[in-house]
C-alpha cells in the first residue's frame, strides 16, 4: 500500500514539475505574441500613415490618439451586451483604435470606479451601454472634463449641460415596424391557411419595464404588424427585469396558453424565443437573429447596430470636434437593422418590407402616424412628454406636430419617450 | 489475517493542539497547492499563462492608486458584515439574514435621503439616516431572535425569509421612486444637491467605509473576547444548558446579540447607500451576506482574521474583471479559481485538526 502512496505522490510530483515545465514554455509563446501584436498593431499604424487614402479620406482624422473604453452590464451571454459587444470591436478594429472593454458592471458606483479606470488608464472615449449606468457616468463626467464619455439610451445628457457627456440611440421603432410587417404576413399566412380565424390573430409581447422604450417598442411593432393584419390584437406581459431568462420564458409560455399565436419580445435573454421553439410559434426577437437556435419558428430580429455611432464618436474624439449631446441613429446612418427572414416567413415578406423601408426613408411613412392609432377612441392631436427627466415625470414638451408622434426627434433626446397605452393592445401585468 | 486485511487503509486521528508555526505552515502550503492546481487549469483550459494571469489577478486589485483603495473599501465593506454576523454565530444562531439586514438599512437610510432632502437641513437628514438604517438593521434582526427567544422556532429559516421580505420591500420602493417612469430605477439620489451623502473623510471617498471598518473590528474583538457580554455569548454558544445553570437570561442574551448583529448589518446599508453607490436597488448587497457567512466561519469567529479572509475573496473578485478585460475570459473564470482556493484552505483546517496514519504505520506501533 505504501508504494502505491509513494508511487502517487511520484506522479503528482511529476505532474507538477511537467506542468510549470509548460507554464514557462506558454509564458515564453505568449510573450512572443504579444510582440507580435504589436508589431501589427505598429504596422497597422505605419500602414494607416503610409497610405492614408483608405482611412483618412473617410475619416480624415488621425485615430492614433483614441483609445476607448467600454463598459457593459453583462457580458457576451447577454444578447444586448452580445450586440455592444461586437459593435465596439468591430469599430475599433476598422479605425485601428485600441478598445479596452469592461463587462458585468453593474449599475453601481462599481460603474463609476470602472469610468475612472479607464480614464485613469488613458482612454478619452468612454462608452456604458445600460441605462442604469448614466448616472454613475455622469459622475465620471464631471470628474474627467477633458475625456469624452457617452451612453446608450440615457435621458440626461441634454439637462446635464456638461459638454464631455453625451446620449446616444437609434430609431430602433422604424426597425420594429418593420418586423411588425413581418409578424402581420405570418398572421396572413396563417389566416389564409385556416389555421386561425382572423379574430384570433394575437400577438404576444414579453416586456421588461412599463418604460417608455419598451412600450415605444411594442406599439411600433404592433402598428407594423396591424398595417398588413387589420384584425390583429396583441397582448403584452412584463418582467420586471432587462434580463432574467426564466421569467421571460414563463411569460412567453404564459402568451401561448392565452392563446397568442406569434410572440415577440423586449428583454435580453432567449427565455422567449426558446419558448417558441420549444411551442413551435413564430417568433420574432430582439438585438439580432436567433435562427441559429430557433431554426423552426425564428421570423426576423431587429436591433440597434452600434458601429456606425461608435465609428462616428471616435472620429469626434480623434478630430477635435464635438459629439452631438443627443445622437439618433436612423435605418440611412445603417443604426437600425434588420436581420434576415427566417424560414417561417411568410412569402413576399421580404418585399414589404422594403417598401416600407423605402417609404421612411423618404420620409413618406411615419410609425407613429397619429391616423394609424387611437387612444380611449380618440386620435392623439396632442401629447407632452416627459422630455427633461425629473422625479415628479413632469409633462415638458409638445411631441405631436405635423400629424405624427414625433418619437426621439430631432431638438428632444435620443431615448424614447412614447409611453401611451394604443387601443388593441392589452397590458397582462403593469406592476413594473 | 483476514481481519487485519479489512483494516482501512488509514485512520483519522485528532491531533493534539499544533504549535502556531506548524498550523501557519499547513495553511501556507494549501494557498500553494491551490495556486499551483489554479495554474494548472488555467494552462488546460485556456491556454493561458498562469503567471501572467497572477499577475493581472494582483493588478486588478493593487494596479493604480484608486484601484487599491476600492480594493480597501470592498474589503471594508464585507469584513464589516463578516463581523456584523459573528457574535450571531458564536452564540450558534445561524443569522443568513445579513443580506436584508443590509438591504433594509439601505433602505431606510435611502427613504430619508428621498423624503427629507427639502424638510431640513443635510446634517439632520444624515443624522436621521444613521438613526434610521442602524434602527432598521435592529429590527430585521429582533424579529427572528424574538421568535426563537420565545418560542424557539427556527432561526435558519426566519432569517433566511426576512431577506426576501427586504428584497422585495426594496423591489417595491424602487417603483415608487423610480425616474424616469417605468424604468425600474432610482437612480443616483440628490445627484445636484448631495443632500444625505455622508462627508468625505479626509477629502477621500473611500476612506469612510474603511475608518468605520478599523473602529468595528477593533471593537469586535473586544466585546467578544474581553467583555461580559461576550463570554456570555461564548458561554450560550457552547451549552444553552451551561448558560442556564450560571444564570445567564439565555432569551435576553439572543435578543441583544441580534440587535446588535442587525444593527452593524444596518450601519454597512448606510455606508453602501449613503456613502459610497448613493442610491438603493435589490442587489446592492451583492449576495455579501452570505460572503460574510463563510468570512466569518473561516476565520473561526476570530475579528483579526477576518481581515484576511475578507482580503482574500476581495483580492480575487478584483482580480476577476481584470482577467476578463486583459484575457477576454469570463467573469466566472475567476470564480472557479476564488472556489479552488476556498476549497484548499477549508479542506487544510481538516489538516489542523486531524492527522491520518496510514494501516503499516499502525501495525508498527502495534507490534
Amino acid at each position: 500500500m505504501k508504494k502505491k502512496v509513494v508511487s502517487l505522490l511520484a506522479a503528482m510530483a511529476l505532474t507538477v514539475v511537467t506542468l510549470t515545465g509548460c507554464g514557462s514554455a506558454a509564458a515564453d509563446t505568449t510573450d512572443t505574441t504579444a510582440e507580435e501584436t504589436e508589431g501589427t498593431e505598429e504596422t497597422a499604424d505605419t500602414e494607416a500613415d503610409a497610405s492614408d487614402a483608405a482611412t483618412e479620406a473617410t475619416e480624415g482624422a488621425d485615430m492614433s490618439n483614441v483609445k476607448a473604453g467600454f463598459i457593459f452590464l453583462h457580458d457576451e451571454n447577454s444578447t444586448y451586451d452580445l450586440n455592444f459587444l461586437n459593435a465596439a470591436k468591430a469599430a475599433c478594429e476598422k479605425l485601428g483604435v485600441e478598445c479596452v472593454t469592461k463587462t458585468n458592471i453593474p449599475e453601481g458606483q462599481e460603474c463609476y470606479e470602472a469610468a475612472c479606470e479607464l480614464a485613469d488608464a488613458g482612454c478619452n472615449f468612454i462608452f456604458a451601454d445600460s441605462f442604469g449606468h448614466e448616472d454613475y457616468i455622469i459622475e465620471a463626467a464631471k470628474e474627467y472634463p477633458d475625456i469624452q464619455f457617452s451612453h446608450a439610451t440615457g435621458t440626461k445628457a441634454h439637462t446635464e449641460n456638461l459638454s464631455n457627456y453625451h446620449n446616444a440611440f437609434a430609431s430602433i421603432y422604424d426597425g420594429r415596424y418593420l418586423a411588425g410587417i413581418a409578424a402581420g404576413r405570418k398572421l396572413n399566412e396563417m389566416i389564409d391557411n385556416g389555421d386561425i380565424t382572423a379574430d384570433q390573430a394575437k400577438i404576444g409581447y414579453v416586456g421588461a419595464y412599463t418604460y417608455a422604450e419598451v412600450i415605444s417598442g411594442y406599439t411600433s411593432f404592433f402598428l407594423g404588424a396591424r398595417s398588413v393584419c387589420p384584425t390583429a390584437t396583441m397582448e403584452v406581459t412584463f418582467t420586471g427585469s432587462w434580463y432574467d431568462e426564466t421569467a421571460e420564458k414563463e411569460g412567453a409560455n404564459k402568451l401561448i396558453e392565452d392563446g397568442c399565436v406569434l410572440i415577440s419580445q423586449h428583454a435580453d435573454s432567449m427565455g422567449a424565443p426558446t419558448a417558441c421553439e420549444t411551442a413551435g410559434v413564430p417568433d420574432v426577437s430582439y438585438n439580432g437573429s436567433t435562427a441559429s437556435a430557433c431554426p423552426n419558428t425564428f421570423l426576423v430580429s431587429s436591433r440597434v447596430n452600434w458601429e456606425p455611432y461608435f465609428e462616428y464618436a471616435m472620429t469626434c474624439v480623434a478630430n477635435g470636434t464635438a459629439i452631438d449631446t443627443d445622437w439618433c441613429g436612423n435605418l440611412e446612418t445603417g443604426s437600425v437593422e434588420l436581420s434576415e427572414l427566417g424560414s417561417c416567413a411568410a412569402e413576399g415578406t421580404q418585399e414589404a418590407i422594403d417598401a416600407a423601408k423605402a417609404d421612411i426613408i423618404a420620409g413618406n411613412l411615419h410609425v407613429f402616424d397619429i391616423s394609424t392609432f387611437t387612444v380611449d377612441g380618440k386620435t392623439l392631436d396632442s401629447y407632452e412628454a416627459d422630455i427633461d427627466t425629473d422625479p415628479d415625470y413632469t409633462p415638458d414638451h409638445e411631441v405631436v406636430l405635423d400629424g405624427y408622434f414625433h418619437e426621439s426627434g430631432e431638438g428632444f433626446r435620443s431615448a424614447p419617450y412614447f409611453n401611451v397605452q394604443i387601443d388593441g393592445i392589452t397590458l397582462l401585468d403593469t406592476a413594473f | 489475517m483476514n481481519e487485519k486485511k479489512r483494516e482501512p487503509l488509514f485512520h483519522i486521528v485528532k491531533r493534539s493542539a499544533l504549535p502556531w508555526y506548524q498550523a501557519l505552515l499547513i495553511r501556507i502550503a494549501a494557498i500553494v497547492l491551490a495556486l499551483i492546481l489554479c495554474a494548472v487549469i488555467t494552462t488546460i483550459t485556456t491556454g493561458i499563462n498562469p503567471i501572467q494571469v497572477y499577475e493581472s489577478i494582483f493588478a486588478g486589485a493593487f494596479g493604480s492608486a484608486r484601484k487599491t483603495w476600492v480594493t480597501l473599501q470592498n474589503i471594508s465593506i464585507l469584513l464589516l458584515i463578516s463581523l456584523a454576523l459573528t457574535p450571531a454565530f458564536k452564540m450558534k444562531f445561524w443569522n443568513i439574514g445579513g443580506e436584508g439586514q443590509v438591504l433594509i438599512g439601505g433602505l431606510a437610510a435611502a427613504a430619508c435621503m428621498i423624503c427629507l432632502d427639502d424638510k431640513m437641513p443635510g446634517g439632520l437628514v444624515i443624522l436621521c439616516m444613521v438613526l434610521a438604517s442602524i434602527a432598521a438593521g435592529a429590527v430585521w434582526g429582533f424579529i427572528p431572535a424574538f421568535f426563537k427567544a420565545k418560542w424557539n422556532t427556527n432561526e435558519t429559516l426566519s432569517t433566511l425569509m426576512m431577506n426576501y421580505i427586504a428584497t422585495q420591500l426594496v423591489a417595491f420602493f424602487t417603483i415608487v421612486w423610480e425616474v424616469p417612469k417605468g424604468s425600474g430605477k432610482i437612480g443616483i439620489i440628490n445627484q445636484d444637491t448631495n443632500i444625505g451623502w455622508l462627508p468625505q473623510a479626509f477629502g477621500s471617498k473611500y476612506l469612510l467605509s474603511i475608518i468605520v471598518a478599523v473602529l468595528v473590528t477593533l471593537f469586535m474583538y473586544v466585546y467578544l473576547n474581553f467583555s461580559k457580554q461576550g463570554y456570555e455569548i461564548a458561554v450560550v454558544g457552547e451549552s444553552e444548558n451551561t448558560a442556564k445553570y450560571v444564570g445567564i437570561k439565555v432569551e435576553k442574551v439572543i435578543i441583544r446579540t441580534m440587535l446588535l448583529s442587525g444593527a452593524i448589518c444596518g450601519l454597512v446599508g448606510l455606508l453602501l447607500v449613503g456613502g459610497i453607490n448613493h442610491t438603493v436597488t435589490t442587489t446592492i448587497a451583492g449576495g455579501q451576506g452570505f460572503t460574510g457567512v463563510l468570512v466569518s466561519w473561516m476565520s473561526k469567529f476570530n475579528p483579526l482574521t477576518m481581515v484576511f479572509s475578507s482580503f482574500l475573496i476581495i483580492f480575487m473578485d478584483r482580480g476577476a474583471s481584470e482577467i476578463s478585460t486583459n484575457f477576454g475570459l469570463n467573469h466566472s473564470y475567476a470564480d472557479i479559481l476564488t472556489g479552488i482556493i476556498l476549497f484548499f484552505i477549508i479542506g487544510c483546517e481538516f489538516f489542523i485538526t486531524y492527522r491520518l496514519q496510514f494501516r503499516k504505520k499502525a501495525e508498527k506501533e502495534e507490534q
